[in-house]
């Protein structure tokens, strides 16, 4: 007996171990090429934008660091004045195009993950108090919910964005721009959380145990925060994988049409706006770089998404 | 039919009147009417009688009612940037707009619809798998990416088409079109395919499943049964059934015709409304933006209406349904 009561504790922990790695969504993940690649590329991307910056040969936005005789270095060949070596070429004022790319990326992540966030937070609000409570509020929320989804994000987002600058005095409209973009992009995609989570809400607020919890005198906020809320929340992480690829997508299209981040503090798009004008010289690498880390970013999110959609999913394994 | 039509009306003009007045606070809430249209040197009594003779020191609903009464005839004021009338601009870029955005929407229709019934019948071949493939990296690339390439492939390396702009147009009356030129041609493919690109992956994929769906129905299995030709029952059992969600989808997705059409019309410098539209966000043109905003709330609202009544076209259930009063 002693022999067996003096090893429960690493036995547990090695079995939870086991437990989480036969898991039918682990063992999905581990037999999915896809999904490991696409995640091992996510990861790669965020934890870049992460910790690149202390890695990164300079900061692409103090001027100080610029050498305007570096300026349109081509990729991977030393510069013929400085003889300075860059990987992914360097812009007119000898801007690291590398750097450049790796707090762009930083800025666009930080958008997207903020903006879904956001948005989920405000949709899942909506949803669980419209589906809880039912009535009027129902209605409505779900009314303007359907006029929102029938309308393209970016429209909404232009629209805010555009009221925004109205409204906002011109001196602090450049420091405004990102959390005015969190807040546009998050306000154009709460609907879909919302709709989710008002959906699975109506079935779940019958079951037994939110009964059990009605009669036990919980409030209506507890209820819904504390029972309701972690039963419903599997469909949202999917929404908010695929959402936040969207989102990095629509922050980069509003910063390449010129309303969203600025060239002082630049997105991807913003990058990729700049790059545009340089096309017709023949300076391929500044557009080329922030398009690419743009795309293989967007599609990873997007896949790794699309493969936890269908691992959830039980109807189609 | 009468009363499911009149209802899609209604339901329409409630969401125009809707739009219209979120339209209507951005006026009232976004800067200075006079402000913007007096000088520097304007006295306060000047600004006084202006803002009486504009009629801003009504009650808001009175304002409210007025200013729908003007957007019904399309009027919306001066542009604050332009100092032109915004119906004039609006008449001036809309041509550019519609031609690019009914192109495109037949574009990517006819081949979303020819590769979507592709890939279904031919399940697991090389070409459908590739097509497959290609419309999911599709379904991920920004519409602005899908733009610059072609305009580096195409502009840039092999020189055959303009990179911006709608080359030569010929005026029809008010109608600008770049159909009846060589250059204005030319000046469209590359537009169309950006903006249609997006459309045709969605309705390509849309229309592969729904076949699918339907290949595996019990009346499918009975026309085999019978013995009618495998190409019969593809085209003119299974497909047919695939027509209402397809026509539902591709109706739907006008809108984000419209908004794609922003970023496309940026691209390549496109004069139609969404580079209007686009100027007008950046220096927060009020009257450009409400009249954008109902332009494309109108068009919605007209194309849902033509979505529901295509429905009695395409399902001959719903027609018998209404015949017997059960239509809602």
């Amino acid at each position: 007996m002693s022999t067996l009561s003096s090893s429960p504790q690493p036995e547990q922990q090695e079995s939870r171990w086991h437990r989480f790695y036969d898991s039918d969504l682990v063992y999905a993940f581990r037999h999915s090429p896809v999904a490991i690649l696409s995640a091992l590329l996510s990861l790669f991307m965020i934890g870049g934008a992460l910790v690149g910056p202390y890695f990164v040969p300079q900061d692409p936005f103090d001027p100080a660091a610029l050498n305007l005789m570096d300026g349109m270095t081509k990729p991977g060949v030393p510069n013929e004045f400085t003889n300075n070596m860059f990987l992914f070429g360097t812009d007119p004022q000898g801007r690291d195009m590398l750097s450049a790319v790796v707090y762009g990326t930083r800025v666009s992540l930080l958008v997207g993950a903020a903006s879904v966030l956001f948005s989920m937070v405000f949709g899942v609000l909506l949803g669980l108090i419209a589906g809880y409570y039912g009535g009027k509020v129902e209605s409505i929320v779900m009314r303007v919910a359907d006029v929102q989804l029938s309308f393209p994000a970016i429209l909404i987002a232009l629209l805010v964005f555009g009221v925004a600058r109205g409204v906002i005095p011109p001196a602090q409209q450049e420091s405004a721009t990102l959390f005015l973009l969190i807040i546009a992009i998050g306000l154009s995609n709460w609907a879909q959380y919302a709709r989710t989570v008002r959906g699975s809400t109506l079935i779940e607020k019958d079951r037994e145990y939110v009964q059990a919890a009605r009669v036990s005198g919980r409030s209506g906020l507890a209820i819904m925060a504390l029972h309701i809320l972690p039963n419903v929340m599997g469909p949202i992480t999917v929404i908010a994988t695929i959402n936040l690829a969207l989102a990095i997508i629509e922050e980069a299209t509003l910063s390449f049409l010129g309303v969203g981040m600025p060239p002082t503090q630049p997105s991807l798009g913003t990058l990729i706006r700049i790059g545009q004008q340089f096309l017709f010289s023949g300076e391929w690498w500044i557009l080329l770089f922030p398009a690419l880390t743009l795309i293989v970013l967007a599609l990873a999110i997007n896949l790794l998404g699309d493969w936890l959609r269908d691992a959830l999913n039980p109807k189609l394994r | 039919m009468f009363a499911y039509a009149l209802r899609s009306l209604v339901l329409g003009l409630l969401v125009l009147v809707a739009v219209a007045f979120i339209a209507f606070s951005m006026f009232r809430f976004v800067g200075d009417p006079v402000a913007n249209m007096v000088g520097q040197e304007a006295t306060l009594q000047d600004r006084q009688e202006l803002s009486e003779r504009l009629g801003l020191n009504d009650p808001w609903p009175v304002q409210f009612v007025r200013f729908m009464g003007n957007a019904a005839r399309g009027e919306f004021g001066v542009s604050y940037r332009q100092g032109r009338k915004v119906s004039d601009l609006i008449q001036e870029r809309l041509p550019a707009t519609v031609e690019l955005a009914v192109l495109s929407a037949i574009f990517s229709t006819v081949f979303g619809v020819m590769l979507g019934i592709y890939a279904a019948i031919h399940r697991t071949g090389f070409v459908s798998n590739t097509i497959m493939t290609l419309s999911l990296v599709g379904v991920s690339l920004p519409t602005f990416l899908i733009g610059i390439g072609l305009i580096y492939v195409f502009a840039v390396e092999l020189r055959m088409l303009p990179s911006f702009g709608r080359g030569d147009v010929v005026k029809i009356g008010w109608w600008s079109t770049g159909l009846l030129t060589e250059s204005g041609l030319k000046s469209l493919v590359m537009p169309v395919l950006t903006l249609g690109f997006f459309q045709l992956t969605l309705i390509m994929r849309l229309v592969r499943s729904e076949m699918l769906e339907a290949m595996r129905t019990d009346y499918v299995r009975f026309a085999r049964a019978r013995g009618i030709s495998e190409r019969s029952i593809q085209m003119r059992h299974a497909l047919r059934n695939t027509l209402v969600p397809v026509v539902t989808i591709a109706g739907l997705q006008l809108g984000s015709v419209i908004a794609f059409a922003i970023v496309t019309e940026t691209v390549f410098q496109w004069p139609g409304l969404g580079s209007l539209f686009v100027n007008a966000v950046q220096f927060a043109d009020v009257p450009v933006m409400a009249a954008y905003l109902m332009f494309v709330a109108s068009v919605f609202v007209i194309v849902s209406l033509v979505v529901d009544l295509l429905y009695f076209v395409i399902d001959p259930r719903l027609r018998s349904q209404s015949r017997l009063g059960k239509a809602h």
